[in-house]
C-alpha cells in the first residue's frame, strides 16, 4: 500500500533521512521505532509531504506520491494524527472534527454526518462534548479527538505519530486498544512509538530506525526477542 | 426583539444617524467612524481570523491613498472616475498586500509583528522621500487637488453625502467579512490561528490562505484609502504614522478579537471617545487612555469575547442563534 525506496530528506543541509525504505501493506499495522532524532517525526511529515524527500520516492497504491502538496496526499487517503495531538483548542470538538474533513470539499452534508456518527460510536465522549471547546478536554480526549478528526478525512492509511506520549499508563492501554479497533475494521496503520514494548505487542511488524538509517526490521514479535531491540528499547541491559 | 428587527432598527439608526447629531462637525465624526470601522474590518482579518499580529497595517492604507490620489487628481493629470479608480486602487493594494506578506510567511507573532512594523515605517519613508529623484509622491507637500466622487448629476461636497458613500462601503466590507467567516477560507484561517502545523496536516494550504488574509486585508485597507483621499481631497505621509496602525489594532482588540460586531463598536468608541471628551480640554488623551486601561483589565478578551466567529453544530442550534453569537458574547473559554 505505502512504500517507500532509498528517502532521502534534509532540513537545510542538514541529512535527517539518510535513505530510508520501508513498506506498509493493506490492513496491517506496522510500527517505527526509534530513539529521539532518530527521524521518526520526519519520516511522517515526509509521508504527508509536508516536508519535501531530496532523494528516492514514495508510492501510495502503487502511484508516486512524492513532491505532491499535502492537501492532495490527504485527498488521496492518509491522514496524519500529530505528534503532541495538536487539536484546535479554542475551537469545539464538533468543529475539530469537520475541520478534518477539509481536504473533501464535494463531500455532500449527509455524507459528513454519517462519518461524524461513526466517529461519535467509536469515541461516544466526543459525542457527549462535541459543543466544549477542545482545549478543555483531558489528554486523553484530546487524543481521541486528534485520532477522530483525522479519520474524518476518509483515510485508508493512518499516521499516528507518537500516540501514547504524555499520557498515563491507563489511558496508553486505552489508545492502543482503539487503534486496534480501528484496524480490526480494515484501517492501515504505520504508528511512531517511543513506547516500543506496548508498541510491538500490538503491531503486525516493526522498523527500527537510527540516525536516519532503518537498522533492523522484522516481525513484531521477533523484534520483541531481538537482543539490540530489548537493549535500546526496552531497558535491559 | 428578534434579530431581524434589531438589524432592521439599526440600520434605519445608521441611516438617521446625520440627522440626529447637533451639527456639521459631528457628521463628520460619524463619517470616520465608516472610515476606520472599514479599516478595522480589514486588520481583523489579519489578526483576527488568521491571528497574524500585523502592526504595519498604516502602510496599506497609506498606499491606497496615494494610489487613488495618482490616478484622481492633478498631480499626475490624471482623472479617473471614482468608481474606476478606486477598483483599481483596492487591486494594487491587495497586490501589495500578497508582496508584503509574502516575506513574512515563515514568521509568527513577535516576529512577525517587528518585520510588519517595519513595513509601516518603509512605507512612510517612501511617499516622504518619494519626490526625489523623480517626484512620485511629492513628498512631504502631499498630494492635493484630488477629486471628488460623481455619481450621476452628484459630485460629492458634504459630509453627509461623504457619509452616506462611506457607509455603504463598510456595509460591504461587513458583508464581505461575514461572509467569509463562514467560509471555506475562514475555517482554514480559524485553524492557521489556532495551530499551524496542525492545519497543514489537515491538508490546507497556509502559504495561500495567509496570503490570501494579507490580500484581503490589504484591499479593505485600500477602500479605506481611496475613501480618505477622495474625502479629504488632499494626501499627506502623516496621515500614515505608525499611530495610525496601533490605533486601528486597539479597535480591533477593544471590541474582541475576531468579533465583527466586536470590531464595529470597538471602532466606533475609539473614533468617538476622543470627540466626547473634548469637554476635559488637554486632559482629553489622559481621560481616553484611562478608559482603554480599565476596560481592558475588566474585559481582557474584549468587549465583545474574541477570537469566536460563532459557529455552531448545526443541529444544536438553529440559524438564528448561529448569527446570533456574532452580537452577543461566545461561550466562556475554559482552559
Amino acid at each position: 500500500m505505502l512504500k517507500l525506496s532509498g528517502v532521502v530528506t534534509s532540513y537545510g543541509s542538514l541529512p535527517v533521512l539518510k535513505g530510508v525504505s520501508l513498506e506498509v501493506k493493506g490492513g496491517e499495522i506496522v510500527c517505527l521505532l526509534g530513539g529521539n532524532a532518530s527521524g521518526k517525526s520526519t519520516t511522517m511529515k515526509t509521508i504527508l509531504g509536508t516536508v519535501p524527500p531530496r532523494k528516492g520516492t514514495i508510492e501510495f497504491d502503487g502511484q508516486r506520491i512524492d513532491g505532491l502538496p499535502t492537501a492532495e496526499i490527504v485527498r488521496r487517503g492518509i491522514s496524519l494524527v500529530p505528534e503532541g495531538r495538536r487539536i484546535f483548542a479554542r475551537m469545539t470538538v464538533w468543529e475539530n472534527l469537520v475541520m478534518g474533513a477539509f481536504t473533501r470539499r464535494e463531500a455532500p452534508a449527509d455524507e459528513l454526518t454519517e462519518d461524524l456518527e461513526r466517529i461519535y460510536g467509536l469515541f461516544p465522549r466526543l459525542r457527549e462534548r462535541r459543543d466544549q471547546l477542545g482545549g478543555t478536554l483531558s489528554g486523553g480526549e484530546q487524543q481521541m479527538l486528534a485520532i477522530g478528526r483525522a479519520l474524518m478525512s476518509r483515510p485508508r492509511l493512518l499516521l499516528m505519530d507518537e500516540p501514547s506520549m504524555g499520557l498515563a499508563p491507563a489511558l496508553v492501554d486505552l489508545v492502543f486498544d482503539i487503534i486496534r479497533e480501528i484496524n480490526s475494521r480494515g484501517m492501515t496503520i504505520l504508528v511512531v512509538e517511543q513506547n516500543a514494548s506496548v508498541a510491538l505487542s500490538m503491531a503486525h511488524r516493526g522498523y527500527v530506525l537510527k540516525n536516519g538509517r532503518i537498522v533492523m526490521h522484522d516481525r513484531a514479535s521477533a523484534l520483541l526477542e531481538a537482543e539490540g531491540v530489548r537493549r535500546a528499547y526496552l531497558g535491559e541491559a | 426583539m428578534s434579530l431581524w428587527m434589531q438589524r432592521t432598527a439599526l440600520f434605519l439608526l445608521t441611516l438617521a444617524a446625520p440627522h440626529l447629531v447637533p451639527n456639521d462637525y459631528w457628521i463628520g465624526v460619524l463619517t470616520r467612524i465608516c472610515l476606520y470601522t472599514t479599516l478595522a474590518l480589514g486588520l481583523n482579518v489579519v489578526v483576527g481570523f488568521a491571528g497574524l499580529l500585523d502592526l504595519g497595517y498604516v502602510a496599506f492604507y497609506g498606499i491606497g491613498s496615494y494610489i487613488y490620489a495618482f490616478l484622481a487628481s492633478p498631480h499626475f493629470a490624471l482623472h479617473l472616475s471614482f468608481w474606476v479608480a478606486l477598483p483599481l486602487t483596492v487591486a494594487i493594494a491587495a497586490v501589495s498586500g500578497i508582496l508584503l506578506g509574502a516575506p513574512t510567511l515563515r514568521l509568527r507573532g513577535d516576529y512577525l509583528a517587528i518585520v510588519t512594523l517595519g513595513f509601516g515605517e518603509i512605507v512612510y519613508l517612501l511617499l516622504i522621500n518619494g519626490d526625489r529623484p523623480v517626484n512620485i509622491t511629492n513628498g512631504v507637500n502631499g498630494i492635493l487637488g484630488i477629486d471628488p466622487p460623481r455619481l450621476g448629476s452628484l459630485t460629492f461636497s458634504r459630509n453627509h453625502e461623504y457619509y452616506y458613500l462611506f457607509l455603504a462601503f463598510l456595509l460591504l466590507a461587513l458583508l464581505i467579512s461575514t461572509r467569509l467567516a463562514h467560509s471555506r477560507i475562514g475555517w482554514a484561517w480559524q485553524a492557521i490561528r489556532e495551530d499551524e502545523v496542525a492545519a497543514r496536516v489537515m491538508g490546507i494550504n497556509t502559504t495561500k490562505a495567509k496570503l490570501q488574509a494579507f490580500a484581503v486585508g490589504a484591499s479593505f485597507a485600500g477602500i479605506g484609502g481611496g475613501l480618505l483621499a477622495s474625502w479629504q481631497r488632499s494626501v499627506f505621509p502623516d496621515n500614515f504614522l505608525f499611530y495610525e496602525s496601533i490605533n486601528i489594532l486597539a479597535m480591533v482588540i477593544l471590541g474582541g478579537v475576531g468579533n465583527l460586531a466586536g470590531v464595529v463598536v470597538g471602532a466606533t468608541l475609539l473614533v468617538a471617545l476622543p470627540e466626547i471628551f473634548r469637554g476635559f480640554h488637554r486632559y482629553r488623551m489622559l481621560a481616553y487612555g484611562l478608559m482603554l486601561i480599565v476596560l481592558m483589565i475588566f474585559r481582557p478578551r474584549g468587549l465583545f469575547e474574541g477570537n469566536r466567529v460563532g459557529r455552531r453544530e448545526p443541529e444544536t442550534s438553529t440559524l438564528e442563534e448561529e448569527t446570533l453569537s456574532l452580537v452577543e458574547p461566545g461561550p466562556p473559554v475554559g482552559q
